[in-house]
């Protein structure tokens, strides 16, 4: 099982395996890593799943929907590292992934 | 405090705001004993996918959990599945199971939800005459439309109440091949939560899709055969034929635990900003509490997945004495074929209604907002189809108060971070 290291904006690292075709957002949702709030489950309704993607992983973890684009660039403290972990399905290629949260979503 | 000075908490209700709750107790510290007592057999789960997702069989029960099973487990948080707590005892603190065993609290949280409202109709107590509110209604909703067609037609279900239940059950239905008629007293569907041409366009972009609308239309009875419903008599004496009839009428608050312990209650269980009752040692979150809505200077209900997260944070912060999470405004989304509608705010005290883009089914894809506005031009509400920046601009706008050009925030080649800056 590939493992996502979730790093909150304190710094603390929190290494989790996460199946294969979750999502990087349920990942941490189902181990209860704080920082990820995820209100609407996965439909990209609500930006509240926002992390910034390690610079060496950005290419490997792909681009953004449109959808995903627009929701963006209306959630706060946005960089162009930002993603919603919703939208980045964990696969065997991702493992050692490395997510930052924000210090609060909504 | 009980035994040796850890704090117990109880949780009443399993379900998105209850399963929440325990979790951020855990996030943010409190390490004493969680008991969490729901009456349903499985742990929390999410109630959105059950009409959408689920429904149509694209989910499964994995993904429909809130946390595995290893959750509760892992951070010592009793599940008390299948269970029904008779009453609550404030005085001696302790909440009293169906059966007489007693559960002794320090802090409680109660978060019991809403139940489908019934209304006393001739048939109602026919064999699939549904609701949806559970897995289990899903699950007997599923097994109702994909049982195989009698005399050649294909299945139907007969949705009565035309509002976002309704109107997700008949979308679901139509993907799973089965026909809709969707039956609703008003002269328009979401008639109580939508404004005129979104229930418009919603009707067009459904009958699009094959639903089929009894629009103003009363309901005298459900029809029966040995034992199983049959079809809809409608109040003009026209039978509509149905295999299933789903009542999706609106939502009662399950306040009656608080109300019988000597809760204020009204419509739901009072609360405050904390989510404290008028007991300070009982929290009421989610569904079914009645709640200050800071953006908008009155209380109401909020019943929707945000609000219940919102509250869970409440109550948590308030527990372990955290400073309390900033003030959300209030949010909704539903998903119909290929439709995202975000919905934030409500439409207090707006006095006109804007629209940004072109609200009729269009090739390519709708998208479009309703903007409701004050008389001063300050953003209440916002109704987007397919339109996440107008969605996401609007929620910054009804937290800022800030006015907008109606004749700026109208024209679509303006972008929405022109229009809010």
């Amino acid at each position: 099982m590939p493992t996502i290291i979730y790093i909150d904006h304190a710094g603390t690292e929190r290494p989790i395996e996460v199946k294969t075709g979750l999502t990087v957002m349920e990942g941490a949702i189902k181990h209860n890593v704080p920082g990820i709030d995820a209100d609407c489950g996965g439909a990209c309704a609500c930006a509240t799943c926002h992390v910034y993607v390690d610079a060496a992983w950005l290419d490997k973890v792909g681009t953004a929907s449109a959808m995903e684009e627009s929701m963006l660039d209306f959630a706060e403290g946005v960089e162009p590292n930002s993603r919603l972990s919703c939208q980045i399905k964990v696969t065997d290629a991702l493992d050692g992934l490395k997510v930052t949260t924000p210090e609060s979503q909504h | 405090m009980s035994d040796a000075g850890v704090e117990h908490i109880v949780i009443v209700g399993a379900g998105h705001a209850g399963g929440s709750a325990a979790a951020f107790l855990r996030q943010y510290g409190f390490a004493g004993p969680i008991t969490i007592i729901g009456d349903e057999p499985i742990a929390p789960y999410q109630r959105p996918p059950l009409s959408k997702a689920w429904l149509k069989g694209e989910a499964d029960g994995e993904s429909l959990m809130l946390r595995p099973l290893s959750f509760y487990a892992e951070n010592n948080i009793t599940l008390r599945l299948d269970t029904r707590v008779e009453r609550l005892d404030r005085a001696a603190k302790v909440v009293v199971l169906k059966g007489g065993e007693t559960i002794p609290y320090d802090t409680l949280i109660l978060a019991t939800g809403r139940r489908a409202r019934r209304i006393p109709l001739p048939g109602i107590e026919l064999h699939d005459v549904l609701e949806l509110r559970t897995a289990a209604d899903a699950d007997r909703l599923k097994a109702a439309l994909s049982a195989p067609p009698v005399g050649g037609r294909a299945r139907r279900l007969a949705v009565i109440g035309g509002g976002y239940i309704g109107l997700e059950a008949a979308a679901s239905t139509r993907a799973l091949g089965a026909e809709a008629v969707v039956i609703e007293k008003e002269q328009r569907v979401l008639a109580r939560v939508a404004c005129e041409a979104l229930s418009t366009f919603f009707q067009d972009y459904h009958r699009a899709k094959g639903v089929v609308f009894e629009l103003g239309a009363g309901v005298e009875r459900i029809e029966g055969e040995d034992g199983r419903a049959v079809g809809v008599r409608l109040s003009d004496q026209r039978l509509i034929e149905a295999d299933a009839v789903l009542v999706g009428v609106g939502a009662v608050a399950n306040d009656e635990l608080a109300s019988q312990a000597g809760l204020e209650c009204e419509n739901g269980i009072l609360v405050d900003l904390t989510t404290k009752t008028s007991d300070p040692a009982v929290y009421a979150i989610g569904d079914c509490s009645r709640r200050p809505l800071p953006h908008y200077e009155r209380i109401g209900h909020l019943e929707s997945v945000p609000n219940a997260l919102e509250q869970a944070k409440q109550a948590a912060s308030d527990i372990t004495g955290r400073a309390p999470p900033p003030h959300e405004v209030p949010w909704f989304w539903s998903d119909q074929y290929d439709l995202k509608l975000q919905i934030a705010g409500l439409p207090h005290d707006a006095t006109q209604i804007l629209i940004r883009g072109e609200p009729t089914p269009t090739v390519g894809g709708a998208r479009f907002a309703v903007f409701h506005l004050t008389a001063d031009n300050r953003v209440q509400a916002v109704e987007a189809i397919n339109a996440a920046p107008e969605f996401m601009a609007g929620r910054q706008l009804i937290a800022s108060r800030k006015p907008v050009a109606p004749d700026k925030l109208r024209d679509m080649s303006i972008s929405m971070k022109e229009v809010a800056a």
